[in-house]
């Protein structure tokens, strides 16, 4: 099972394969329901990834990771319009932001052993909090929510075409592959997934779970808040429902656990796959209000019954199968 | 100083909320103790149950009090079935697997009701909706009085389920020692079940006291979860008295917390208690092991 040097090049080669193949899509197509597809499963992919980096790798199921999403997304808006910051200059600021409210509420949760439901509870707890906090205060415009002004160029972050938005979240998707790659090959990785695996033994070889999972949840708030901070720019709207409800929360989970937790390429599958889904019943049964959310229930309920693995799994247990059948005939690799 | 004569309704407001409070723990409590996992869907359940007495009413007319054993029995055969179903072959070994096939079926029943009932908040009349009584200083609306003595009621059921039928001595029995039970001639996998069932039929006798003084809309069960988590949390996981006390204060801590700290602050009230209770003091107030 465990990654050798020449697995991990395949896996580098792989990101790369595909973080140009997606950078060409906009040059081959000027389709805007094309780009506008490829971007959203690219954002939900981004999200996905963001999860999977705490849920998928560190054990710790969040049900309320939009807490991260929206924080971000505030602070993107909040500091174009008030203090008059270039979107540029405000993104890290952003995912700063995101990453700090993930460390508060890590340190908070992780300090006192919260785990499983009681840590995915208190995350939602947290995301709730923050919700009627935006609607209550006056900066973030309350219920209303926030209007960034349409000012199109790149060096504003409004991209004129579908294209420029899609290269800006695929380099984020690319970074969150990147360190996807990381954890499944480096030290911290495997410490997280010691952590995940058997907080006690790892304990009793050396390992700080307490320091380790933080990092995790730092990381993966941070990805979150760059997704917010994306969403503000595309979208140039956020109000606390949007920020901080559960729709973010939800499609951030299930996309991970749909496509499998803990692997690389799982929470990409998994974005695509309902990306696919919702825009099949939009064609079948047009807008309706909460259809998207029924099929992703099912499908969660479905992956949870009968994938326990997701999608992903399957077909790691192919390849266990054909290397066994391989080993077997004497042609292993 | 405080007045007495502003805070008395606000706490007799607070302890009928609290016994409707304490029905809904006490559903969610018993399917903790017994199966050992958290049922996220128990608001959305709540919603459902909400819209069953509402559609009775509107529909066929049936007074929600008179609906109260068709709403109970409907959501008995609700739960036992998505136990039976779903969440029993949900579990492959890991709790977290379950609380994330409970979150599956919220978010279905939620987003299910949205799209049949739209995102309408609805209510019923009826000839007692808005009629009040009298108890010493305070006006109190008779469905919140008719609530708290139905709740008790139903409560008082329940404890005499679990305490002197054979059905409750087998609930008891797989909840302490699940092997054991089974080695007994126990049929596990019914009294997993029947406990959900029960744990449900709870919902729906909540759901009848609470509509005639309350609303429902789609996303009305969210609400309710957290304030039932914080009541069994604060009770003590799996334990009944437990939750019967931690309702009343939840609801009478509310109530008193709307009057003192305004709506929206107090809204947040509850998650920071929640949040409280679970980080500081997860084993409850009757130190029952979480």
């Amino acid at each position: 099972m465990s990654a050798t040097t020449s697995s991990g090049g395949r896996q580098l080669a792989g990101i790369a394969l595909f973080a140009v193949a997606v950078a060409c899509v906009p040059l081959v197509t000027s389709s805007g329901v094309a780009l506008n597809f490829v971007m959203m499963a690219l954002y939900a992919t981004l999200i996905a990834q963001a999860w999977n980096i705490l849920g998928g790798f560190g054990g710790q199921f969040s049900f309320g990771h939009a807490l991260f999403f929206g924080t971000g997304a505030y602070i993107q808006a909040i500091a174009q319009l008030q203090g008059g910051i270039n979107p540029w200059v405000a993104l890290p600021l952003a995912v700063a932001g995101a990453a700090a409210v993930g460390l508060f509420v890590g340190a908070l949760s992780f300090r006192y052993g919260l785990k499983g439901s009681y840590f995915a509870l208190v995350t939602l707890a947290f995301a709730e909090v923050f919700r009627i906090l935006a609607v209550s205060v006056s900066f973030t415009g309350g219920g209303v929510g926030l209007m960034v002004p349409l000012r199109e160029s790149a060096a504003n972050m409004q991209f004129a075409s579908r294209g420029g938005y899609l290269w800006l979240v695929l380099a984020f998707v690319v970074a969150a592959l990147l360190v996807t790659w990381w954890l499944r090959n480096g030290r911290f990785g495997a410490y997280l997934q010691a952590v995940r695996d058997n907080e006690d033994a790892a304990r009793a070889v050396g390992v700080n779970p307490f320091r380790i999972k933080l990092a995790a949840i730092g990381l993966s708030a941070a990805f979150m808040g760059a997704a917010g901070a994306f969403y503000v720019q595309v979208f140039q709207y956020i109000d606390p429902s949007i920020a901080y409800g559960s729709v973010t929360s939800v499609e951030a989970l299930v996309a991970a656990i749909v496509g499998g937790m803990g692997t690389l390429w799982g929470p990409v599958l998994g974005a695509v796959v309902l990306h696919v889904l919702a825009d099949l019943t939009r064609n079948l049964f047009g807008e309706l209000p909460g259809i998207n959310m029924v099929i992703y229930g099912v499908v969660l309920v479905l992956i949870v019954i009968f994938l326990p693995r997701g999608i992903a799994g399957i077909g790691q247990s192919v390849r266990q199968l054909w290397s066994a059948q391989g080993k077997k005939g004497n042609h292993h690799e | 100083m405080f007045d007495f004569s502003i805070l008395f309704p606000s706490l007799l407001n607070g302890l009928t909320t609290g016994a409707v409070y304490a029905l809904i723990a006490l559903g969610l409590t018993l399917i903790y103790g017994v199966l050992h996992i958290i049922n996220f869907a128990h608001g959305a359940c709540l919603m459902a149950a909400l819209y069953a007495v509402y559609f009775l009413k509107e529909r066929l007319g049936v007074d929600p009090y008179l609906a109260l054993p068709l709403v109970m029995a409907g959501m008995f055969a609700f739960g036992y079935g998505l136990q039976r179903v779903v969440i029993n072959r949900a579990g492959h070994g890991k709790d977290e697997n379950i609380l994330l096939a409970t979150l599956g079926i919220s978010i279905v029943l939620e987003n299910l009701a949205l799209l049949f009932f739209k995102s309408d908040t609805r209510s019923i009349d009826t000839a007692y909706s808005l009629s009040t009584v009298a108890i010493g200083p305070a006006m109190i609306a008779v469905p919140k009085l008719v609530a708290f003595a139905g709740a008790l009621v139903v409560s008082g059921l329940l404890f005499w389920i679990m305490g002197r039928t054979d059905l409750g001595r087998a609930i008891r029995a797989v909840a302490k020692e699940k092997e054991g039970a089974k080695l007994m001639g126990i049929d596990v996998d019914h009294v997993y079940a029947m406990s959900f069932g029960i744990g449900l039929a709870c919902l729906g006798a909540a759901a009848c006291f609470l509509l005639p003084a309350y609303y429902v809309n789609p996303q009305v069960g969210g609400g309710f979860v957290l304030v039932a988590f914080t009541i069994v949390v604060l009770g003590g996981m799996g334990s009944f008295v437990g939750a019967l006390v931690g309702g009343f204060l939840v609801g009478v801590v509310e109530s008193i917390g709307g009057l003192v700290l305004g709506e929206s602050l107090g809204q947040i009230g509850i998650f920071v208690i929640f949040i409280a209770v679970v980080l500081f003091r997860p084993q409850g107030m009757f130190g029952a092991k979480a």
